[in-house]
């Protein structure tokens, strides 16, 4: 693994998300980064699921806002500090999925495609009917839950560089699980998941298990990003097109490949920054993602990365 | 020679249709067993049912003295039970090096990556596939393909390996190639059990042949036997005396 060029590249760019704003103290930077890094975090547990076992989570977010709910839940209501909460909701969520997983990860194709929809809009239902989450108001963060942080200012820069730790940890961990035994039964269910059960590979509970990692650390950053925002209600946490902002993160950088989901999801974020501040864009935007989804499943369904290895087939090894 | 596959009595039903009706037979150590019999006989759904693939609706399946009825497939393949398809199912995006290790990482043996490349590497030569290693499985010939089959059943170090016409589609010098291959199979002490439509090749090979016609078993034998038994003449053949009888009943 320490010979690995991409395990260095993501230790520098996590290195690099840390420390360049803390250094300059710039907020702007400071929250332009973050975004990246959550859409970093998002598209590289999503690879999981459609890059290595060739399931498409199109409700994937739906850990990321049920995170974001347990943790602001523990961290408000139940006192916890902040980083128990996110790894709690972490847990939690991951139990969550794996119940589901057994359930839905019957289907096959489309169907499971439609049923993973299908979660992500009973628990926005949920979440809306739920009194303690606040049903449709959601819940706050009130300033006095700062505190153990040392208030406000510091408790967002705290959520900062966890989140930023977390974007690590998602890289490491699509790194690790693609150079693994598990990973490789993952890779085969994709290819073919009868001949992959012919040749011993528990396909049932190999699609549970990583559904369920999967979860695990967008759950945290939802815990963390919702904490760091001060609220949480069911439209924004449960938004089916933040699903699929990050399915075209992923196919643009090149679903499959570690270094394919974090320039997916950079470039994606640069690309929505300008449409949504750009005056003749801002209600366009999911318009142009739409459209780069169609032109990248027709042109380009490799991804950036795909092509880079089409044109240069020694980058495999380097851009994994 | 003690027997190391046994079928007891199996039957599969489709809907009115019995695809296997009760078949018996065992497969001994290191024996190399024909199956054969006109298409739609059975074949590929007897072995289905052998690997897991299907349930059966009645009988028993008994694999190194265990009883395998009802295992889903990938624990009879951990048991030491391989098999290829009939119809190539390669890991196409994956390496020609990595589809074998697949088969070497969760099979009999459950070897950690590392060795399973090194089991991988060897067998990918045994099968005449080592320059290939490096290449996409999906770049394969036809004919490297079922050489893939092979190779990955062979690399999960099985103790019987159920090959589905691994024969057919390839030319006649890749037909004496692959039967090199699974002469190299026997002698490692591995049982084969073989379907197979080439005759000259499964008579060659075979120690005994098992024949299925409409899901029954109408003959088994050596293979000297089997070419003269009336039943499987007229299976292949139709009723050698099918004129005389048309013009009695007249």
């Amino acid at each position: 693994m320490l010979a690995r060029p991409s395990f260095w590249m993501i230790v520098s760019v996590t290195l690099v998300f840390a420390v360049l704003p803390l250094a300059t103290g710039d907020a702007n930077l400071r929250e332009n980064l973050i975004i990246i890094a959550v859409a970093i975090a998002l598209a590289s547990n999503l690879n999981l699921m459609i890059g290595y076992t060739g399931y498409v989570n199109f409700g994937n977010v739906v850990a990321y806002g049920l995170g974001g709910y347990i943790g602001l839940y523990l961290t408000t209501v139940t006192g916890w500090p902040l980083l128990a909460a996110a790894i709690g909701a972490g847990i939690a969520v991951s139990l969550f999925t794996l119940v589901f997983g057994l359930a839905i990860l019957r289907l096959r194709g489309a169907y499971f495609g439609l049923a993973t929809i299908g979660i992500l809009e009973a628990v926005r239902t949920f979440a809306s009917n739920f009194s303690p989450w606040g049903s449709a108001a959601g819940l706050y963060v009130s300033m006095s839950a700062y505190q153990p942080l040392g208030g406000p200012m510091r408790a967002v820069w705290i959520a900062y560089l966890a989140v930023v730790a977390v974007m690590g940890i998602s890289m490491l961990l699509s790194l690790f699980v693609k150079r693994s035994k598990f990973g490789l039964g993952l890779f085969a269910i994709r290819e073919d998941e009868d001949a992959a059960v012919v040749l011993g590979v528990n396909a049932t509970v190999y699609k549970s298990v990583v559904y369920s990692i999967s979860a695990f650390l967008p759950a945290v950053v939802g815990a963390l990003i919702f904490y760091k925002n001060g609220m949480i209600d069911p439209g924004g946490a449960f938004d089916l097109s933040l699903s699929i902002e990050a399915i075209v993160m992923l196919l643009l950088g090149g679903r499959g490949t570690v270094t394919g989901a974090v320039i997916g999801a950079a470039l994606y974020e640069q690309l929505r920054g300008y449409l949504l501040t750009s005056p003749s864009f801002t209600n366009f935007h999911l318009v142009i993602t739409g459209g780069l989804l169609l032109i990248i499943i027709l042109f380009a369904p490799e991804g950036l990365i795909g092509g880079l290895y089409r044109l240069l087939p020694r980058a495999r090894r380097v851009f994994e | 020679m003690s027997a190391l596959l046994e079928v007891r009595g199996v039957s599969k039903r489709f809907g009115g249709l019995l695809a296997v009706d009760s078949i018996s037979f065992e497969v001994g150590k290191g024996e190399i067993v024909g199956l054969i019999g006109p298409n739609g006989a059975g074949k590929t759904t007897l072995f289905n049912v052998i690997n897991g693939i299907f349930k059966p609706d009645s009988g028993n399946i008994i694999f190194d003295s265990r009883d395998i009825t009802g295992w889903p497939p990938e624990k009879v393949a951990r048991h030491g039970l391989a098999r290829t398809h009939q119809i190539v199912k390669p890991l196409n995006e994956l390496s020609v090096l990595d589809n074998v290790v697949v088969g070497a990482c969760f099979g009999s043996e459950h070897l950690p990556l590392k060795q399973a490349r090194e089991v991988a590497l060897e067998v990918l030569d045994r099968v005449g596939l080592g320059k290939r290693k490096d290449a996409l499985a999906r770049e394969l010939t036809i004919a490297g393909k079922k050489r893939l089959e092979v190779a990955r059943s062979l690399a999960s170090s099985p103790k019987a390996i159920l090959l589905d016409e691994v024969l057919a589609g390839l030319n006649p010098t890749e037909v004496s190639h692959m039967i090199g291959i699974v002469r190299g199979i026997r002698e490692r002490g591995i049982s084969v059990f073989m379907i197979e439509h080439l005759m000259q090749a499964i008579m060659n090979l075979s120690d005994r042949v098992v024949v299925l016609n409409f899901g029954k078993k109408i003959a088994e034998g050596t293979p000297t036997e089997i070419s003269r038994d009336s039943q499987v003449l007229e299976a292949y053949l139709g009723d050698p005396n099918i004129a005389e009888k048309l013009m009695e009943s007249d």
